[in-house]
């Protein structure tokens, strides 16, 4: 399964970076979201993946054969930051589009 | 204890009087001379008393430890050395104080000088007074600070902004290098403290360090005190008003260089490399400082350069490398302050009465000014060096010296008493030039004023100084001998050697030296005096090296010519070549630790794999593509897109047991979706057109792009597959796991991780929540959409136009009763939503859940019925206050982490306990739980807030921004 998710990784890595390098203001932005999905699950897979088993401690339960907690926490502060920073990303470029007359990222269009 | 606390004051008052003194009312030129006149008064008195023990050979220290791990401590320690310079600037500071009140005129800043003023005394204080290298240095840097603003004091005139600038350029380079040599005296030695610095010479000598240490620290002290090739910024800085001139740069800040090379002479002095830098550096700055100052038209151009020489002189007994030499140097820095401060304040007399200091101007004016000329004249004399002036006795240390002196090749040694010779004679020669040029000859005419006798108080300064000078040349044993005594024994201790402090030692070569240096400079003088009357300004060969010019244009190309280059071959405000470049820099940074191990994969046992997971991703993948493709013409389908892959990461989580990140996925993933639409309504459609991505540049730039996408991809995709096959590392997790039931009181690790152990993170963390939606709301209040999308939508149009032709309908109804049916369902899942944000929070310190995902889960149920029912419909039943969700969420965090102060324990200490609840029982409670309640409401107004300011924008009326100017500077 670990090839799995490592060739996801890459697929939104891949896909994520090549909008980024776009020229349009919504291209980077659904680029930079694929991009958040791909870091997230890097930093979840750091933990190493275990099917079943949930970090809750159950009464009896081994604590050896738990999943690793840290990438977690870690991860679920970042998707609720990743959603902020969309959010005031989107707002620029509204703002963008509405004073520069054009969603190229440099605001104005280029010369050639 | 006593003596300490004094010290502390000594350094202490002068900053608080600072403060004072800049609080005073423009015009109190009286109160800020006597504040800054009593001030250093009791710094004179403070070191009077402190001075008992520092004759008796005793060091008073105070030392307060700052950050001692890294060896820095406050500390202050006075010896007889530190104890003459303490005296030096108090003293000199008391009569500046007193000068200035005249000097300055009525319309002067005078608040502005004294605060200044008394800073750099404080500054200058905490330098000598320093027991730490490092706090030297601080000190260092705040007189080369307080000397810029005292010298760009009159900044409205360029000569000052201009002379300020460079004086500090050149000084605070030199303290940066200072710095340096510090740290690499700190490395050897294995501390700052100047007392273990100073037993440690030995150490440093022989150290492999020892040359950059050297001249690293000859650097900051070169500067300082301006020696060749660094003294060009000395006159420049003439431009500060005289009494600042006075103080500064000639009786203490300059001596600062010279302060701590006799300071560190004990531990850096006695090799060759010593003798030749600094005894070369010296020589050269005597002779040429004279021979300039010979050539200078400006009164205080002339001191300045003989300051220069002077200066030299002190440095050159100092490379001498003897102890007889470093008593003559010491007395010099004395004998010369007093002369050369009140020799400023003569010059400053004749230019406030006079209105010019040029001396090919001034002449005659013993006539209108008897007394002031004859001050000036026994204070040039003193300069000059004639017998029973206190500028004699120490020209003869330094002659006696330059005869003596063993030298690393002996023709220098041979050579050393002519150069000491000719640069009394040029000494001899600038005096008589300052007296004979502005005192004698025909009366003056033309001048801007009327000179006469300045007023009395404002001559006091240099009454007092002149008396001194008189009363050291004819009884120097009497007047200076013990402060001399104890400030040579606090260098040289044990090694200090005899010597006769007396005017008259017989007729011998240095009597005779004395002669000829008379002698020779009345000649140079006469011989010169037809050319000094009508040349200008500097001396003959060299006037066309200009310092400041040379410096200037270092400047020019290094901060202007040479960044512009670089910036237009490196720079570009197109974000498409800066993002390119930040993606293939982490390509690199990420290959190039890989490049020698590869990525080969681990030996850890691969989970089994699961079609089901595997067809997940193959739509997944297949969704991340098709936005990557879509994204630039179809917007909506993108998006939708963009959703399927978050989804499929979303499973991912739920697969790989992390059910608390896949709610929270799935949560945002829903937020971020409606964001992104309420977005899209104000993006104006992209058309598609054929000539626009056609072009090669074009085609070139895209197969970049993809290079770089696919290198990416792949490499990171290599990374976690090598990383997720090799076995976990030992990590805090286990401590996590092992105490969140203990310690935190929860089953749910990773609730616990984020509300107790790693709680400040979190505060964090909302505390930015919180900043990026007010954000958001503060950009939308302006918010100017695109002119194109102000329209109403066309579906709205369509519908209005629809009731606008039926009778039976009125205008807006049909688009109020678009989907009526869900929108009457939605509003029945507002309770049963709530009901599960509660549900989600409750367990959540024991079960997937919590803050986070029950605050996310209200703010769905709220957008739900926006989305639903629209704006007007939900706000005029429901009033949401958003910012006092978050004011509430922020404040409730805060003070459940304030809490544990109360029960003694650091901030944000989780605390666990049992609460008797009717019906309920004995229910365990953490105080987490009010923390994630803090959070909970944090997220719930975030959110709404951002989202409600969006989705407001399609009630507000939107003006349409002005049309763009037609373009007219083309």
């Amino acid at each position: 399964m670990e090839i799995l998710v490592a060739l996801a990784i890459g697929v939104l890595v891949g896909s994520g970076v090549w909008l980024m390098l776009r020229p349009r203001t919504f291209q980077v932005i659904v680029g930079l979201s694929l991009l958040s999905y791909a870091v997230n699950l890097f930093i979840f897979a750091m933990g190493r993946l275990s099917v079943a088993a949930a970090p809750v401690l159950d009464a009896g339960a081994d604590a050896a054969q738990l999943a690793d907690p840290v990438p977690q926490s870690l991860v679920l502060t970042a998707i609720v930051i990743g959603f902020a920073t969309t959010a005031l990303f989107l707002v620029v470029l509204l703002a963008s589009r509405g004073l520069a007359g054009t969603d190229h990222v440099d605001g104005r269009e280029p010369h050639a | 204890m006593a003596s300490a606390s004094l010290l502390v004051l000594l350094v202490a008052l002068p900053f608080v009087g600072s403060v004072v003194a800049a609080l005073l009312p423009a015009n109190a030129r009286n109160a800020e001379a006597w504040l800054a006149g009593l001030l250093a008064l009791a710094g004179v008195v403070v070191a009077a008393l402190l001075y008992p023990a520092v004759a008796a050979s005793a060091v008073v220290r105070v030392e307060q430890a700052w950050m001692p791990e890294l060896g820095l401590a406050f500390s202050l320690r006075l010896d007889g050395f530190a104890w003459l310079f303490v005296l030096l600037v108090t003293g000199i500071g008391m009569l500046v104080a007193l000068y200035a009140r005249y000097y300055l005129s009525a319309q002067d800043p005078v608040p502005r000088f004294y605060a200044f003023l008394l800073a750099f005394m404080g500054s200058m204080l905490g330098l000598v007074l320093s027991g730490n290298l490092i706090q030297l240095v601080f000190f260092w840097e705040l007189t080369s600070l307080f000397s810029f603003l005292l010298v760009g004091y009159w900044h409205h005139s360029a000569a000052a902004r201009d002379g300020a600038r460079l004086a500090l350029t050149v000084t605070a380079l030199g303290g940066l290098a200072l710095f340096g040599g510090v740290m690499l005296v700190g490395h050897i030695v294995g501390s700052y403290d100047l007392d273990l610095v100073l037993a440690a010479g030995d150490r440093i000598r022989t150290h492999p360090l020892y040359v950059p240490v050297l001249v690293l620290i000859l650097l900051g002290a070169f500067t300082k005190s301006a020696q060749f090739p660094f003294h060009f910024w000395l006159p420049q800085a003439m431009a500060a008003p005289t009494p600042a001139s006075a103080y500064l740069h000639s009786a203490t800040m300059v001596k600062a260089g010279v302060f701590l090379l006799a300071r560190l002479w004990p531990v850096l002095a006695g090799t060759d490399i010593w003798f030749w830098l600094v005894g070369g550096t010296g020589l050269v700055t005597l002779l040429l400082g004279g021979w300039c100052a010979i050539f200078q038209q400006d009164l205080k151009g002339l001191l300045a350069y003989s300051t220069i020489s002077n200066l030299g002189l002190i440095t050159l007994l100092l490379g001498l490398d003897s102890p007889l030499a470093m008593v003559a140097a010491v007395f010099h820095v004395m004998n010369h302050a007093t002369f050369k401060a009140s020799l400023f304040m003569a010059a400053g007399i004749i230019d406030h009465e006079a209105g010019t200091r040029d001396i090919r101007r001034l002449s005659g004016l013993y006539r209108l000014m008897p007394v002031t000329a004859t001050l000036a004249m026994v204070a040039c004399a003193a300069m000059a060096g004639v017998p029973l002036l206190n500028g004699f006795i120490s020209k003869e240390m330094f002659f006696t010296e330059a005869i003596l002196a063993t030298t690393p090749l002996p023709l220098l040694g041979e050579l050393l008493p002519y150069a000491a010779t000719l640069a009394a004679m040029f000494a001899v020669a600038y005096s008589l030039r300052f007296i004979h040029g502005a005192f004698f000859g025909p009366p003056p005419t033309d001048l801007p004023r009327t000179p006469h006798e300045p007023p009395r108080w404002m001559r006091f300064p240099v009454e007092l100084l002149v008396l001194v000078c008189l009363l050291v040349g004819i009884l120097p044993a009497l007047m200076l001998g013990s402060i001399l005594d104890t400030a040579v024994r606090a260098i040289l201790g044990a090694s200090t050697p005899a010597y006769d402090l007396a005017v008259w030692h017989g007729f011998n070569l240095a009597v005779l030296m004395s002669v000829i240096a008379l002698v020779g400079g009345v000649a140079i003088y006469i011989g010169l005096q037809r050319y000094l009357a009508t040349a200008p300004n500097g001396p003959p060969l060299l006037r066309a090296l200009s310092g400041p010019r040379i410096f200037e244009r270092i400047v020019v190309a290094l901060s202007w010519r040479w960044a512009r280059a670089l910036e237009t071959l490196l720079g570009t405000r197109r974000l498409q070549p800066q993002l390119r470049a930040l993606a293939g820099t982490a390509i690199l940074a990420a290959a190039l630790p890989l490049a020698g191990h590869g990525l080969a994969g681990g030996a850890r046992a691969a989970t089994a794999l699961d079609p089901a997971l595997a067809l997940v991703w193959l739509v997944g993948g297949a969704c991340a593509l098709g936005a990557a493709w879509q994204a630039k013409y179809h917007r909506l389908a993108a998006l939708i897109l963009m959703g399927g892959a978050g989804v499929a990461t979303c499973l991912t989580f739920v697969w790989f047991s992390a059910p608390d990140l896949a709610l929270t996925q799935l949560l945002v993933e829903v937020v971020t979706t409606v964001l992104m639409l309420l977005g899209l309504r104000w993006l104006p459609k992209r058309i598609a057109r054929d000539d626009e991505s056609t072009t090669l540049p074009a085609r070139l730039r895209r197969g970049a792009d993809l290079l770089v996408a696919l290198v990416a991809g792949a490499g990171v995709a290599a990374l976690a597959y090598a990383a997720m096959t090799r076995p976990s590392p030992d990590s805090i997790a286990r401590f996590f796991t092992e105490q969140a039931l203990p310690a935190g009181g929860g089953r749910n690790v990773v609730n616990v991780i984020l509300v107790d152990f790693r709680g400040f993170d979190t505060l964090g963390e909302i505390s930015v929540l919180a900043v990026v939606a007010i954000t958001v709301y503060a950009l939308l209040r302006r918010f100017r959409p695109a002119p194109e999308s102000i329209e109403v939508p066309e579906q709205q149009r369509v519908q209005n136009a629809f009731d606008e032709v039926r009778p039976d309908r009125s205008h807006g109804d049909s688009v109020a009763e678009y989907l009526l049916v869900p929108a009457v369902l939605m509003r029945l899942t507002f309770p049963p939503m709530l009901a599960v944000a509660l549900f989600l929070f409750l367990r959540g310190h024991d079960l997937p859940g919590g803050g986070f995902i029950a605050g996310l889960t209200v703010a769905i149920a709220l957008i739900v019925q926006y989305m639903a029912n629209g704006t007007r419909w939900v706000e005029a039943r429901l009033r949401i206050h958003p910012l006092r969700w978050m004011a509430l969420g922020l404040l409730l965090a805060v003070l459940t982490g304030a809490g544990a102060w109360l029960a003694g324990h650091p901030f944000l200490t989780s605390h666990m306990f049992h609460l008797d609840l009717p019906g309920l029982g004995r229910v365990p409670l953490a105080s987490a739980l009010f923390f994630d309640l803090g959070v909970f409401a944090l997220v719930v107004g975030a959110t709404a807030l951002i989202l409600i300011a969006l989705a407001h924008q399609s009630v507000r009326s939107h003006r349409a921004p002005r049309a763009p100017q037609p373009a007219t500077d083309a």
